[in-house]
């Protein structure tokens, strides 16, 4: 009766995560109709963009900066024997815009920002101030979710931006100052391949959808953590996982709608 | 409302990102370099546009002059119809000569302009007569080999 039972677990796991995809849709819903309330108070936004937003801000820089310097360097090694390093500039800034600045600030942000937030609103929970706040008739969805989730969704496009920043101007310190490519040539390879549209505003529209996808995750795997100590670590690092996964199957969903080649 | 330093860096982070967008539009992107808003259409019909896309650089003496538009085959005449939108400060003889070049060996292809010796300009909607197709590899490779067998074989004279 082993593989019965086997088929039996398989089907209770999908079975589960059906559900938990379900309500967390609802919990979605439910911090959109509260957020009225959330912008009315509008310093609470301004509280949680500080937490997830600002705090964040010197990972993603750094990292910005390091993965434009290694984009520089390999872009170059790999230029170099078509004879192309004039390209590396639109080789830098396309692949920061498109893909690398969205995907790798949304993964940094799950884990620096997601985290946390899941780890506070459990935590809120196992000390019972999301029941104390029911008692006294405040909603908690609109009081502690809301905030956050638009904080999420305000900040994220903003640090990928400044992620894509900061890796190009990577990419031109290793290329232009240090391996010397033409400085002219890699700013005009750069402004004649990348197109504001399609692909500055796509990227913008893709970290938008990713920073929607990860504060509702991480919201949600706060609130419905067991409220144990155990809960709370296993609910962080769900947060993490699950988040990571959704932002890299979302990508390569945006990437096939945004940039079918035409 | 009073004013803490939690909102000043709120308000830092808010900007340093925004800039970062203009930045990535300005100096990154094409925003800065190129403005659509003044502009005026003009098409031509090419035999043969090769690797030719939408988007497509249009240059006279190698200076950025406009855009590829659109490119469709006209079914009356089996050719390919390319509007291009050209900047509205320079103008072009209406005799003016469109090439389909390719930048460097392997290099994307470009529209050439050279412009004829006519009075007129090209006026909005206007065509471009005189075009030249694309160079297709693989055309001129055949082409070499036709000729090749197609020379006269060299007799070879037995030596006596």
């Amino acid at each position: 009766m082993a593989a019965t039972k086997t088929i039996r677990a398989i089907g209770h796991r999908i079975v589960d995560a059906v559900w938990r995809i379900g309500s967390a849709t609802r919990f979605f819903i439910l911090a959109l109709l509260y957020s009225g309330m959330g912008f009315k108070r509008f310093r609470l936004i301004i509280k949680e963009i500080f937490s997830s937003g600002v705090m964040s801000l010197i990972i993603i820089l750094v990292a910005g900066l390091f993965v434009g310097m290694v984009l520089g360097l390999q872009g170059y090694e790999t230029l170099k024997r078509y004879g192309s390093e004039s390209a590396l500039g639109s080789l830098v800034a396309l692949s920061l815009v498109r893909e690398l600045g969205p995907v790798l600030a949304a993964l940094l942000f799950a884990s620096r920002a997601g985290s946390a937030m899941t780890a506070e609103i459990g935590l809120m929970k196992a000390t019972e101030q999301i029941s104390a706040m029911e008692m006294m008739a405040v909603n908690p969805i609109a009081r502690i979710v809301a905030p956050r989730f638009w904080a999420g969704v305000i900040s994220m496009p903003l640090l990928a931006a400044m992620f894509s920043a900061v890796g190009v101007f990577g990419g031109y310190l290793v290329g232009v100052v240090q391996i010397g490519v033409d400085e002219g040539s890699f700013w005009a390879q750069m402004q004649a391949a990348v197109d504001f549209r399609e692909d500055i505003l796509n990227g913008v529209l893709k970290s938008f959808v990713f920073g929607t996808v990860v504060t509702v995750i991480a919201l949600f795997e706060g609130y419905d953590a067991q409220p144990t100590a155990e809960g709370v670590s296993g609910a962080t690092t769900r947060t993490v996982v699950n988040s990571s996964l959704a932002i890299l199957m979302l990508d390569f969903v945006l990437t096939a709608i945004m940039f079918r080649g035409n | 409302m009073e004013r803490t330093t939690l909102d000043l860096w709120v308000g830092m982070f808010v900007v340093a990102g925004l800039a970062a967008l203009v930045a990535l539009a300005m100096k990154v992107g094409n925003l800065g370099t190129y403005n659509v808003s003044e502009s005026y259409q003009v098409y031509g019909y090419f035999q043969n546009i090769g690797g030719l896309k939408v988007k497509a650089s249009i240059k006279s003496a190698g200076v950025l002059v406009g855009r590829v538009t659109s490119i469709t085959l006209d079914t009356q005449r089996y050719e390919a119809k390319v509007v291009m939108s050209l900047d509205k400060r320079y103008q072009f003889p209406q005799d003016t000569f469109a090439n389909i070049l390719t930048s460097g060996l392997l290099g994307e292809q470009y529209i050439g302009l050279m412009p004829g010796g006519d009075e007129e300009m090209l006026k909005d909607g206007g065509q471009v007569k005189q075009t030249q197709s694309a160079v297709v590899l693989e055309e001129m490779i055949g082409k070499f080999l036709y000729n090749k067998a197609a020379e006269p074989e060299k007799v070879i004279v037995p030596e006596k």
